[in-house]
């Protein structure tokens, strides 16, 4: 985590979760770029199994109030649990597949609603996917 | 027989099974044995979204798993066979017509001892895989194509690292 102070009022905002230490380093990754990395909650899940993956994020959300979860993989372990914790719930937000320019995007976005904020960042997102070389020019994924 | 893996794994379907597995043995349909999964829509509609639509998702409850297993082993295309936990499996060995079983992940839950990284095992647990090697069955613990696979002996004796 960064040296910087952060803000006093400045709250967890989201957890992001994923395989090995994928929540570590993109929070990492956000932190030495922005200096926000103490907006998001990185979680791993090593060795546990589903119910205790479900119950691991589940306590960090009560934990934090945060309502919004970036995971790493549509087919992944804690997708299936983020998915379940949300099953009903109409307050709180998952976006799979996340990457560093959408987090980047949700840690600036912090005067939008954190679930504003999250879909927000999923389109920057999506689109900051680029190609460049052998098919020539630069294109979007 | 296209059934080029029988797992269990009590994650079910997740990243190492569908891209870890799916793509180096060019998977094109997993059959996840579970009598809970196979009772809810809710949970198929949560499994199947985490495949890609190229791939099939079959849910089956074991009793209808040991009548149609025929059927999905004549497939031409490659398929896994998937249980969340060893009694399922071993339910379905004893139906016939599984040679081989990969542990690919049992996880810590109270009562198991840890053997691997990834397979966490009670004395119960332990037995039934030697009852089902008994038969016959190869087993080995192997959470990704590229691991070496451990064998059931190994694991059990402790020698597995």
């Amino acid at each position: 985590m960064s040296d910087r102070a952060p803000d006093e009022n400045a709250k967890p905002r989201a957890i992001v979760a994923g395989h090995g230490d994928f929540a570590q380093g993109l929070v990492s990754a956000v932190d030495v770029i922005t200096g926000r990395g103490h907006q998001l909650i990185p979680v791993a899940v090593p060795g546990l199994c589903a119910e205790d993956i479900e119950k691991l994020i589940r306590e960090r959300m009560q934990e934090s109030g945060v309502k919004v979860i970036f995971t790493d993989l549509q087919a992944g372990s804690c997708t299936m649990a983020a998915r379940r914790i949300l099953r009903g719930a109409d307050d709180a937000v998952l976006i799979a597949g996340v990457n560093l320019p959408t987090l980047l995007d949700f840690v600036f976005a912090d005067r939008m609603p954190a679930i504003d904020a999250a879909r927000h960042s999923a389109e920057r997102g999506r689109v900051a996917i680029t190609v460049v070389g052998a098919a020539g020019g630069v294109k979007q994924a | 027989m296209t059934l080029v893996l029988h797992r269990i794994d009590d994650r079910l379907i997740h990243g190492q099974v569908v891209v870890g597995w799916g793509q180096p043995l060019d998977i094109r349909f997993i059959i996840l044995v579970d009598d809970e999964v196979a009772a809810s829509e809710w949970e198929q509609e949560l499994y199947r979204m985490g495949v890609p639509p190229e791939m099939d998702v079959y849910f089956l409850s074991v009793n209808k798993a040991i009548s149609e297993l025929p059927r999905y082993r004549a497939d031409a295309r490659h398929g896994i066979l998937l249980t969340g936990d060893i009694d399922t499996m071993r339910r379905l060995v004893d139906a016939g017509g599984i040679t081989s079983i990969n542990l690919g992940g049992i996880h810590h839950r109270t009562g198991r001892t840890q053997r691997l990284r990834y397979v966490f095992l009670n004395g119960d647990e332990e037995t039934a895989l030697r009852e089902i090697a008994t038969l016959g069955v190869a087993i080995s613990a192997q959470d990704v194509p590229g691991a070496r696979p451990i064998p059931l002996d190994d694991i059990l004796a402790g020698v597995a690292s």
